[in-house]
């Protein structure tokens, strides 16, 4: 598996840091301080976490004021979907219907 | 590797036991098309802009809109693939063998940037994640 890839799965195996991740993509932009409320971690746990997950290019920070809004960064994700295997599942399953109809069009 | 031209291409070629007239036929016409592909009002002209209509998911209603661009009966067949705002081409070519017909699809055009535009809209997050689990539950 590539580096990119150990990383990204690496960065996401801890639950933890998968849920801050899931409610960045879910509920958009968001501080560390409404983070926290609903993370059953510290404060500081979070802001550890988000610390990773923007190493790993999945969150992006902004600061306004003295608030930092951190946003998830869905591309971050792309190199795990790999679009070349899907779409050839997809015309191997739509070449098996195709064989199907020629047997039917003999009939 | 310069990854903004970098281009994904797919190709699934099968060799089916009729003559290429029939696939042709199974290629073309509209009734056939869906027995095998999707719902679509394909005609086989040059420039026609038809749909393929697939299933609503999610995040997608499941129009792929499409246009023929190249057609040479009973041996060529390409039209353009767009969903989701991302193109790409797909090209069906036929080739007579001993037992059959040899059929080749390429669906070519994705550049990076669309890929991952495409990976974000087609993949709720809810899948993704669970397949996550599933790679992470496999052994190293």
């Amino acid at each position: 598996m590539p580096a990119v890839h150990d990383n990204l799965f690496r960065t996401l195996a801890d639950p933890t840091r998968r849920a801050i991740f899931e409610r960045l993509c879910r509920d958009g932009e968001q501080t560390v301080g409404a983070l926290t409320a609903r993370a059953k971690v510290s404060q500081p746990a979070v802001s550890k976490h988000l610390g990773v997950l923007k190493e790993a290019g999945l969150v992006r920070d902004r600061h306004q004021g003295r608030q930092t809004h951190y946003s998830a960064q869905f591309s971050a994700l792309a190199p795990l979907i790999d679009w070349t295997s899907q779409m050839a599942g997809f015309w191997q399953t739509k070449f098996d219907a195709l064989e199907d109809l020629l047997k039917r069009m003999d009939q | 590797m310069n990854t903004d031209t970098e281009t994904r291409s797919v190709i699934v070629e099968r060799e089916f036991p009729c003559p290429p007239e029939k696939l042709w036929r199974a290629l073309t016409q509209p009734h056939l098309i869906e027995e095998w592909l999707m719902k679509n009002d394909f005609k086989p002209d040059m420039g026609h802009r038809f749909h393929l209509r697939m299933e609503p998911q999610q995040s997608w209603n499941g129009v792929i809109d499409c246009e023929v661009v190249e057609i040479d009966p009973n041996r060529t067949l390409s039209y353009t693939w767009a969903a989701m705002g991302v193109g790409t081409a797909v090209t069906f070519t036929l080739t007579p063998t001993a037992a059959g017909t040899h059929l080749r699809v390429e669906q070519s055009g994705f550049g990076r940037d669309q890929a991952q535009a495409y990976a974000g809209a087609t993949y709720g997050w809810k899948n993704f994640l669970g397949k996550l689990d599933q790679l992470l539950a496999r052994p190293d």
